[in-house]
């Protein structure tokens, strides 16, 4: 084996390894969402791509309005699905569309586009 | 006693101080009122006799309101508003409804103003919806008219404000569409004395700015919707269409001059001649263009994604194209830290084409999309715009956004029903086919239901509005339709275990077969390792896996609903298509489920006439849903029925009245019995009427039998066909009812049922439905969603059935809007229909992955040498999701088996 061929070899292990930590292993802080003093927990998540933040922690029981904000026209963003709480919403471009409903019960809950392709998780404690 | 119109003060009906205006005397206190009067009649007049606002006061000063509430989509939010609204002093009733999105509140004019419910609603979180409405007002010369018109428009009710703008000579008024409308509005600007001119009007959520209201056009009355979403589709289309003819004509030459000896160009352009350098070095130039203007939504949406450590399809074509641009430009400009010559190629035609085939790929997908969406919007295309709505005496064209409970509404031949409701006079033949599926007009008469969106055909009536705005069934169906689209079947959970570790997957396949061939791959080992590795990062089609399972669900459940079937969810669709047995409720879902006249028997020589004509008039005075049946049945043969005298009901036998002074009986063989007639040849005939599952009711005149006349619950026109259907399909086929074994086994034959389970009470019927599921079945059931809701709560799924307006049935997985059995058989065969189309479609995405993959990754090129071009790669990629999208809208030419027989 010559020297370019290990140096191949070892940096092809090493991508490897840093794909499958960077896109499995490691975990994005989620966001806690704020409550407002009526008890309606609200947050802005920016659709550009993928949804900033895409980790949101919410408090069970209470009511949770998340707002989003569709930055992008690329048709893959256009819809948000929330298939656990049966709500899905159109994402107009440029404009805040909220979606809204209460999660009852602790656990963690995935939300993602119409193909699944941009997806976010929301934690309820 | 009058009233004082100037002062409102109590007079007496002799005062000295009248007044005639228009025929009519006016009273008033004093001088002084009189004469204000005088100066300007119109003005008293008018507030003394318009009640242009149609809000209800009733005699006690309690008030009723509907607020629209903004954005407001749980049920809990309504409990949290509900709660803010009876802190108010005032409040009698606050009942917020979740579904509509309305606020109803009675409360106490005298305590408590429509702006402090407002805020608080606003304190609980919410916004409360109003209409905006500007108008032109012209004839104001002073300010004084600006706050005299403030003033009288802020104290009608539904008001919020008013706000009137001399300079401008506009007036912006805040109101509640469902308590005031524009007619009223300009009725009492003009009867203050001002013109009001132009308007502009719009129906806006939310406090935001007013300026949005500037610019009024003459009288119109909302302008076409536009549909948002649908515009930025078409933009997004013809964005990729001309991103993608960008590249399509860059990579032409690009392609060309990329393989100069391949398709042999003239001796100047062949390798190492500098033209061919500089024609490389210009075309790294212009892919730059491609990769960053045409192709920037790879890198925006590959940033976006690795931000948050998640990568999808753009990760891998923007790594793709990237990798190919690169080398390339590292072999034009640095050839020689290549170890040999030929290392030093050029793959910007990869780039380019890559670009241009995706690009391709997404703008058809947007397209194909579209058209699996059009279900709901040709749905939600459906609302009238207008209501002819009859308000003080006087027919008018109201926006159908104004129509209130309880309004009366003209519908002449050919128009559209606006809202739900109820016929109060007149009848007609109205065509449901857009909400129920069924193409025949359905005749109604006063009393019944009529449906909004559904289309008068024949006679005009009038109807009283049940239910208005998100409450009519077209409002519900769309938003079940939209439920059920965003669900996911349980199929699609495997899917999405795998598609979460796909695209890092590919990009882990990519780099080892990098490795691989750079190891152990022919020569020149650098190009085959980096051709191999972007061609498999190339090729990995995420979206059609992705993709799959919603665009069939979405193109199903909304065909469905064309059909009057609404599927509510994806898990009931998968379920419905692998039942084993379906139990069939008798009443109302076989049957008509009421009674109606069957058999008339006669003897010593009375006619059919006669018998039907005394006992039906009998029945007139008792309030027997059998005897509505004989009477029903008389009137349908047109006998004219006479008053009973002297009724009697006795009790478990029958009743006994004189009609036409003659004595008449009617009631069970007891009776006859007690009473001493000689039943004969009756007797026999009535035990065979009971073992056809009918109710015989002899009839006896002046002590002598007469005959016998039977009611039943008739079997509806389809029921048989459809079960025999049900049966073809493999389904074990229960009835299940509470009546009597005898009656349901008649009923039964009728049909074609084989296993009958009779005498159930209706509490039973979950039990039942339990009992056969521990049999190892899969029970579907079939109700009327109403007495059936535990039965139908309990079966792997639960079909209500004939629901009319009422839709959004809890208990029920299927709704069907139409009454008919064709309709079970029908959801079964869509839920098949879709299934399948979903399975195709995850198998074609499945199979074009595990085997485009390994095929990419050059696993065929060791026993048969065949490698994959990135560029084959790239239409194969561009196009496999096109073919999804394409083969779920195959379903859309979905036809109910049944129905086509039947036509």
């Amino acid at each position: 084996m010559t020297l370019d061929e290990i140096f191949v070899l070892i940096g092809g292990i090493l991508l490897i390894a840093l794909v499958v930590w960077y896109f499995w292993f490691s975990s994005s802080e989620g966001t806690r969402v704020q409550s407002t003093s009526g008890g309606l927990q609200e947050a802005l998540i920016k659709v550009k791509g993928g949804y900033s933040p895409n980790v949101i922690v919410v408090e069970a029981g209470k009511p949770v309005r998340l707002n989003f904000l569709r930055e992008e026209t690329a048709a893959c963003s256009e819809q948000v699905i929330f298939s656990d709480f049966g709500k899905q919403a159109t994402l107009t471009p440029h404009k805040t569309i909220s979606v809204e409903f209460t999660p009852d019960t602790p656990g963690e809950y995935e939300f993602q586009c119409a193909m699944g392709m941009l997806r976010g998780k929301l934690i309820v404690e | 006693m009058a009233k004082d119109v100037v002062c409102g003060m109590e007079v007496d009906n002799d005062s000295p101080y009248q007044s005639t205006y228009k025929d009519k005397t006016f009273k008033f206190c004093s001088e002084n009122c009189k004469t204000k009067f005088d100066e300007n009649p119109e003005k008293y007049v008018a507030k003394h006799q318009d009640s242009p606002a149609t809000y209800q006061i009733t005699t006690n000063g309690i008030e009723n309101i509907q607020l629209p509430i903004v954005d407001m989509q749980c049920a809990s939010c309504a409990t949290t508003i509900e709660k803010e609204l009876r802190k108010l002093q005032g409040i009698k009733k606050a009942v917020v409804n979740g579904a509509t999105q309305n606020a109803y509140v009675e409360y106490e004019r005298s305590e408590v103003s429509v702006s402090k419910i407002i805020d608080s609603i606003k304190k609980s979180g919410y916004r409360t919806g109003y209409a905006k409405l500007r108008l032109h007002i012209s004839g104001m010369h002073c300010n004084s008219c600006v706050s005299q018109i403030e003033e009288e428009l802020e104290g009608i009710s539904g008001i919020l404000s008013a706000s009137v703008d001399l300079g401008t000579e506009a007036a912006l008024v805040k109101y509640i569409p469902s308590k005031v409308d524009y007619p009223a509005l300009k009725n009492i600007i003009e009867r203050m004395g001002y013109q009001v001119t132009e308007i502009s009007r719009k129906n806006d959520e939310t406090i935001s700015d007013p300026q949005n209201t500037v610019g009024a056009s003459t009288d119109q009355v909302d302008s076409e919707p536009i549909d948002e979403n649908e515009q930025a589709r078409n933009r997004e289309y013809k964005s990729l269409m001309w991103k993608f003819i960008f590249s399509a004509v860059i990579s032409i030459p690009v392609m060309i001059f990329s393989y100069p000896d391949f398709l042999g160009l003239p001796e100047q352009f062949q390798r190492g001649t500098d033209l061919l350098y500089w024609i490389w070095f210009s075309m790294g130039v212009v892919t730059l263009p491609v990769m960053f203007w045409a192709g920037s939504h790879f890198y925006t949406g590959a940033w976006a994604a690795f931000k948050n450590r998640s990568a999808n399809m753009h990760t891998l074509i923007a790594v793709g194209v990237t990798a190919a641009w690169l080398y390339s430009t590292v072999a034009v400009l640095f050839p020689e830290i290549f170890p040999t010559e030929a290392l030093a190629e050029v793959f910007y035609d990869v780039t380019a084409v890559v670009v241009a085939l995706v690009n391709l790929g997404l703008a058809l997908e947007i397209r194909a999309k579209g058209r699996s969406s059009e279900a709901i919007k040709k749905l939600m295309g459906l609302q009238a715009k207008t209501a002819r709505v009859v308000r003080d005496g006087k027919e008018q064209d109201i926006p159908v956004e104004e129509v209130v409970l309880d309004d009366i509404i003209v519908v002449r031949p050919g128009d559209k029903i606006p809202v739900d409701g109820e016929i109060v006079e007149g009848s007609s033949a109205i065509d449901e086919s857009m909400i129920t599926g069924e193409s025949i007009p359905v005749e109604k008469y006063a009393g019944d239901e009529v449906i909004g969106a559904t289309i008068n055909k024949t006679g005009s009536f009038k109807f009283k509005a049940t239910k208005v705005g998100k409450d009519t069934a077209l409002s519900q169906i769309v938003q079940m339709v939209e439920e059920a689209q965003s669900s996911k079947p349980p199929i699609q959970r495997v899917v999405d275990k795998v598609s979460g570790y796909f695209v890092p997957a590919v990009i882990i396949l990519a780099i080892a077969s990098f490795v691989v061939w750079y190891l152990v791959g022919p020569a020149p080992a650098l190009i085959y390792a980096l051709v191999v590795a972007v061609t498999v990062l190339i090729i990995a089609c995420p979206c059609a896996l992705g993709l799959a399972t919603p665009i069939s669900l979405m193109v199903g459940v909304g065909k469905g609903a064309e059909n009057g079937i609404l599927i509510r969810s994806g898990e009931a669709l998968e379920t419905a298509q692998k039942l084993d047995a379906i139990v069939l409720d008798k009443t109302g879902t076989i049957t008509e489920g009421k009674p109606s006249l069957t058999d008339i028997i006669t003897v010593n020589d009375f006619t059919e006439d006669q018998v039907l004509s005394w006992s039906a008039s009998v029945e007139r005075a008792s309030e027997h849903p059998l005897g509505e049946a004989i009477i029903r049945g008389a009137e349908d043969r047109s006998i004219t029925l006479s008053d009973p005298k002297n009724f009697n009901a006795i009790p478990g036998h029958g009743v006994e009245a004189e009609v036409d002074g003659r004595k008449v009986l009617l009631g069970n063989i007891k009776m006859m019995r007690d009473n001493g007639i000689d039943t004969g040849s009756l007797l026999d005939k009535s035990t065979k009427l009971a073992d056809e599952g009918k109710t015989p009711m002899f009839v006896a005149i002046d002590g002598k039998a007469a005959g016998i006349v039977a009611v039943a619950d008739t079997v509806k026109a389809d029921s048989k066909e459809a079960i025999a259907q049900l049966k073809k399909m493999g389904l074990e086929v229960v009835m299940i009812t509470g009546d009597n074994q005898r009656t349901a086994n008649a009923i039964a034959k009728q049909v074609g049922v084989d296993r009958v389970l009779a005498e159930v009470l209706p509490e039973d019927k979950a039990l039942n439905v339990q009992k056969l599921q521990n049999e190892g079945k899969r029970v579907a059931m079939v109700g009327d969603g109403i007495n059936d809701a535990p039965a139908l709560a309990q079966a792997d799924i639960g079909l209500a059935i004939g629901t009319g307006t009422d839709v959004a049935i809890e208990a029920s997985d299927i709704t069907l809007i139409k009454g008919s059995l064709k309709g079970v058989v029908l959801a079964i065969q869509l839920s098949k229909a879709t299934m399948r189309n979903i399975k195709q479609n995850l198998f074609g995405a499945f199979a074009y992955n595990t085997a485009g993959l390994p095929v990419a990754a050059g696993l065929l090129y060791p026993f048969f040498g065949i490698l994959l071009s990135p560029l084959i790669a790239a239409a194969a990629m561009a196009f496999s999701s096109v073919t999804v999208v394409t083969n779920a809208n195959r379903l859309r030419k979905f036809q109910p088996k049944y129905s086509k027989a039947n036509k």
